[in-house]
């Protein structure tokens, strides 16, 4: 990537970001030293296992790390040019909704019960748009059409409670985009719908993007809509981005061996289930990090080199890196072995 | 700004297992609610137990001549003014009314200092009485006005606060528990009826209850434990019918059925046990409760009778002289608030130790 | 919804009846009211004569059901202990009292209570919300008499801010509405703390923060409305405390109102009073009850629509 295309086409770009949760009992690294960026129209997927900082990564980007204990001990968020880390509490309320919005990871409890869906939505829209009430009106009305509710002016009075899950999504969708964001993190965002839903869901989401030229960041556990949405994929290993770069890449050549346990653990239709891998142990406590590889208790190409030290990051293509101490020329331990694709996936 | 909840892989790294449990049993050991404790022992067992042996004078008879004496700190004797004010009725702190003043001022006890111009004392005025004596370590806390010491009497209300909340926690618990797995266990009409009556105690104001019930029955210390036991019956029917629901459900209780234990031995064998925590919770928590409702009884004049040294009717007793003597109300009122605070301090350390769910009643 | 508070308001009804019912039982257990009516030394023809006058020669179920109709025209007898006056007069001169007591102790509980809450919820593991943790301890610790004494010693007697007792100008309804209103401030706000606690910690919020709406009015509109669901169940028993309280703090402060009314009553042995008296608490705290699910409702829409 130049630098010209830094300026035009880079509207998020994230460098060294910590983000430390302060218990009584210790300090859990959640975010601990991220860094990416992201460009215009693009989809960005993060995936890792449950507990690795995805949530946590969303949440600092719109600065709303659950206070007090949480805190952003590091780093750089340029959004649009501004380093969002230097703005106050104010300045970031014209952030967050307008350059960049979120959609939470339950569509069942964003919903706040005691409003109508129309006050909520509305509530949104008047953020950006200071305007009289028939228009606002007339905006929530096409917010709701945009994300493919059907009546939307009958909706607009409906509560929360009165709404199919699939529905109350689709409002926290046009809740989030209702005041067009250049960026929009979905946070798991079809985990709690059924399957047909949740790819019409992913579908609506790729249209909108298709119209407005927005950015997502799209934080997952599935590889597998990875594959179907994202233009690009970071992979996070407790609290750090162990490897990233294009999908077709990452699929057909992923450098890491956690990248690789995972791209094999996605189930595919034509493989017998015995052939499923899936990955032995735990990932290690964030609130007790290891010196070395924090993978290395897992990783079956590990040698003492992996416990020592941190690997270093390798570039093996335009702009797909990797952590990992196999990929150095002078490696000592097991090397990887020549990775074969699953048939079926991108690349 | 949301609220920080721990997860639970934040916890600390696995330790060998003795080292494990001594660190354990020592956590528990300091997370003792030790002043409360402390203060109950100090407060309300010693005293109650001991209160013969280690008050220092008559809980009922008084020194005449000692009466309405401060405590020991307050050792200076100092004059005393006062304006006085026409009797009435409504007004109970009113302590002298104009005669009682005007016989005061003849008798050379005190002077007019305000007013009086002739001669007589007029509503108004302002008295000033002769110096009275200071305090001493002969009575810690001073004197009511019929010179009994309050030092003793607090420890012998300590014995009566006791007595009266052991007594009625066991005889309301008792029957609430009772009745809760009876209800539980028949379930059907059983179970309506009593659950039924429950809502209906339940949505009644419990003083208002207490006090016409005793207006029936009469006061008296008998009365007084069974209208508190009437007052708590209800909140044990319904939790332990509750818990005792869940009980029922398990296998054991189906296995004992089968192998043809009878209905009470079920009950008794096979549920109570298990409901142990949950009654003795409860009633750790009532104990507050119940010294709240008794002394309030006792302060209305319907609940202990008077000469008895009830903290509620040594605060009565007091009532009258805020003005002149507030030794004789507030520290009664405070033995009360220090040992209901401190019981419930010790009541909630335990729920969260024993029966963590009981929580939210 | 209308629905609704139909089916509560029958219930309601059907609750009063039953606790008219027992008042009227109890009351007439409380002891012979002939005592009261008579001097000691009264003949067999007076007692037959009062006895007469008052119904008191007729079977119980008889006088009950006399005591129903009378009740049905809103009739609720004849005060026995006070000469000339109907349980309907002595009610209406002393309800005044007790209301502006009541409601001055609920405003005061609800304007500190509320905002405090919050207040430490949002101020979670500070200075703040240690103080207010013992203070709400301390107030379910003190019994309302001890509060009301204490508060008279200090502000009336020590520091002569306000009258001790009596009746009169707002001066002298400060202290017994403090004192009445104590245990609810403190429970109020517990309750308060806790829901606003798990509200904040809710996906709406957190979408209202993303949405960017500013921090007062997450907290004031997002957060306030559905903490205030909890604490507002309570309400009813916070009917039954300032109904409770009422009677001791009356007591205590010797404001004349229905609490110091029934004491003297049960004092006097005037079981009508009592059961006009009772009956009315027992009436209110029905309504209050009504009034608080209708308002829940109101705030929940999730009620409302089941
Ligand atoms: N309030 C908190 N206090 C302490 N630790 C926390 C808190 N919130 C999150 N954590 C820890 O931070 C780490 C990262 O959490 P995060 O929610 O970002 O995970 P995630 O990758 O989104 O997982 P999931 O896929 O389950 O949503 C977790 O290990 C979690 O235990
Ligand atoms: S650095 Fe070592 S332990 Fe870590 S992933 Fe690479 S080979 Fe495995
Ligand atoms: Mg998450």
């Amino acid at each position: 990537m130049t630098a010209v295309q830094t300026a035009t086409d880079t509207i998020l770009e994230v460098n060294d970001l910590k983000t430390y949760i302060f218990t009584r009992a210790a300090t859990v690294k959640a975010v601990d030293g991220i860094s990416f960026n992201l460009r215009k129209g693009e989809t960005l997927g993060i995936v890792g296992e449950s507990g690795c900082g995805k949530t946590m990564t969303a949440l600092s980007l719109l600065r709303l790390v659950p206070k007090p204990a949480g805190r952003i001990v590091e780093g750089e968020i340029v959004l649009n040019g501004e380093d969002i880390l230097q703005k106050s509490e104010d300045e970031m309320r014209d952030v967050r909704g307008r350059q960049i919005s979120m959609i939470l990871q339950d569509p069942q409890t964003s919903l706040n019960p005691v409003f109508t869906i129309g006050n909520q939505l509305r509530e949104a829209l008047g953020i950006a748009h200071r305007e009289n009430k028939s228009s606002m009106l007339s905006r929530a009305v096409d917010a709701l059409r945009k994300v493919n509710v059907a009546a939307p002016e009958r909706r607009l009075d409906d509560y929360p409670h009165q709404m199919s899950g699939g529905m109350k999504q689709r409002v926290v969708g046009a809740i989030a985009m209702s005041c067009e964001p250049g960026v929009i993190i979905a946070d798991e965002p079809t985990t709690a719908l059924d399957v047909t839903i949740q790819l019409q869901y992913l579908r609506l989401l790729k249209e909108i993007q298709a119209e407005t030229g927005l950015a997502i960041i799209f934080i997952t556990h599935d590889f597998g809509v990875v594959a179907r949405m994202c233009d690009r994929v970071a992979v996070m290993y407790a609290g750090r981005i162990i490897e990233q770069g294009d999908v077709r890449d990452i699929f057909s050549r992923p450098a890491h061996p956690y990248t690789q346990a995972l791209i094999n653990s996605v189930p595919k239709l034509e493989q017998s289930v015995d052939r499923l891998y899936s990955i032995d142990g735990q990932p290690p406590l964030l609130s007790n990090l290891p010196e070395g590889c924090r993978f290395a208790p897992r990783c079956p190409y590990v040698s003492d080199q992996c416990y020592e030290a941190y690997p270093q990051s390798y570039t093996l293509n335009e702009g797909h890196y990797a952590d990992c101490w196999a990929l150095d020329a002078d490696w000592q331990g097991t090397p990887i072995e020549e990775f074969v694709p699953p048939t079926g996936t991108a690349g | 700004m949301a609220a920080v909840t721990t997860t639970p892989e934040v916890a600390a790294p696995s330790t060998p297992q003795r080292e494990n449990r001594l660190v354990s049993g020592l956590r528990v050991a300091r997370e003792l609610p030790v002043i409360p404790l402390l203060v109950l022992i100090l407060l309300l067992a010693i005293p109650a137990i001991f209160a013969n042996q280690l008050a220092p004078h008559s809980q009922r008879i008084g020194v005449l001549d000692d009466a309405k004496l401060p405590p020991f700190w307050i050792s200076e004797s100092f004059e005393e003014r006062m304006v006085v004010q026409r009797a009435d009725r409504n007004r109970l702190d009113v302590e002298i009314g104009l005669s009682n003043a005007q016989r005061k001022v003849e008798r050379g006890e005190a002077t007019i200092l305000v007013g009086g111009e002739d001669g007589e004392v007029n509503p108004g005025d302002t008295l000033r009485f002769q110096a009275r004596k200071g305090g001493s370590m002969e009575y810690p806390l001073g004197t009511d006005k019929q010179g009994r010491d309050i030092l003793s009497r607090i420890m012998h209300g300590a014995r009566i606060s006791l007595m009266v909340s052991s007594l009625a926690i066991l005889l309301g618990g008792g029957l609430g528990t009772l009745l809760g797995m009876l209800a539980a266990y028949r379930g059907g009409k059983t179970d309506s009826i009593i659950m039924r009556i429950v809502d209906i105690k339940l949505a009644f104001p419990s003083i208002l209850l207490a006090l016409v019930l005793v207006a029936a029955i009469g006061a008296g210390f008998t009365t007084v434990i069974v209208v508190i036991a009437v007052l708590l019956w209800a909140r044990y029917a319904r939790v332990v019918r509750g818990e005792a629901l869940a009980i029922k459900q398990q296998d054991f209780i189906d296995r004992a059925r089968v192998s043809g234990a009878s209905n009470a031995r079920i009950m008794m064998r096979h549920i109570f046990p298990n409901l142990v925590n949950t009654v003795v919770v409860l009633a750790t928590l009532e104990v507050g409760h119940v010294i709240i409702l008794e002394s309030t009884l006792s302060f209305l004049g319907a609940g202990i009778p008077a000469p008895t040294p009830a903290w509620g009717v040594m605060v009565a007793d007091g009532r009258d002289l805020i003005t002149t003597a507030w030794w004789i109300f507030l520290f009664p009122c405070l033995a009360i608030v220090l040992t209901v605070l401190s019981m419930n301090l010790l009541g909630d350390w335990l729920r969260d130790k024993l029966d963590p769910k009981l929580r939210n009643i | 919804m209308q629905a609704y508070i139909l089916r509560r308001v029958a219930q309601g009804i059907l609750a009063i009846f039953v606790i008219s019912t027992i008042t009227f039982a109890l009351a007439r257990v409380s002891g012979d009211p002939l005592n009261v009516l008579l001097p000691e030394e009264a003949s067999e023809e007076q007692i037959e004569l009062i006895k007469a006058e008052w119904g008191l020669d007729k079977p119980l179920h008889m006088q009950y059901f006399q005591y129903l109709g009378k009740l049905f025209r809103g009739d609720l007898g004849e005060a026995m202990a006070w000469p000339n006056s109907t349980a309907t007069e002595l009610i209406i001169e002393r309800l005044p009292n007790t209301i502006k007591l009541s409601a001055l102790a609920l405003v005061v509980s609800g304007v500190i209570a509320f905002p405090v809450g919050v207040l430490v919820a949002i101020k979670k593991d500070t200075p703040f919300d240690y103080g207010g943790k013992l203070f709400a301890i301390l107030g379910q610790s003190a019994p309302t008499f001890a509060v009301g004494l204490i508060l008279m010693w200090i502000f009336a007697v020590q520091l002569n801010f306000f009258p001790t007792s009596g009746s009169g100008g707002v001066e002298y309804m400060i202290l017994p509405a403090v004192a009445l209103g104590y245990y609810n401030v403190a429970a109020l706000m517990r309750l308060t703390r806790s829901s606003m606690l798990e509200v904040l910690d809710t996906e709406y919020v957190k979408l209202a923060r993303i949405k960017g709406v500013a921090e007062w009015k997450v907290i004031w509109k997002h957060c306030f409305r559905n903490a205030l669901i909890v604490p507002l169940t309570y309400f009813g028993l916070i009917g039954a405390v300032l109904i409770t309280g009422s009677v001791v703090i009356e007591t205590v402060f010797a404001w004349p109102g229905l609490g110091a009314l029934v004491i003297d009553a049960i004092l006097f042995r005037d079981y009508v009073v009592v059961q006009a008296v009772v009956l009315l608490f027992a009436a209110a705290f029905v309504i209050i009850n009504i009034m608080v699910d209708v308002l829940y409702a109101y705030i929940d829409p999730r009620i409302r629509y089941t």
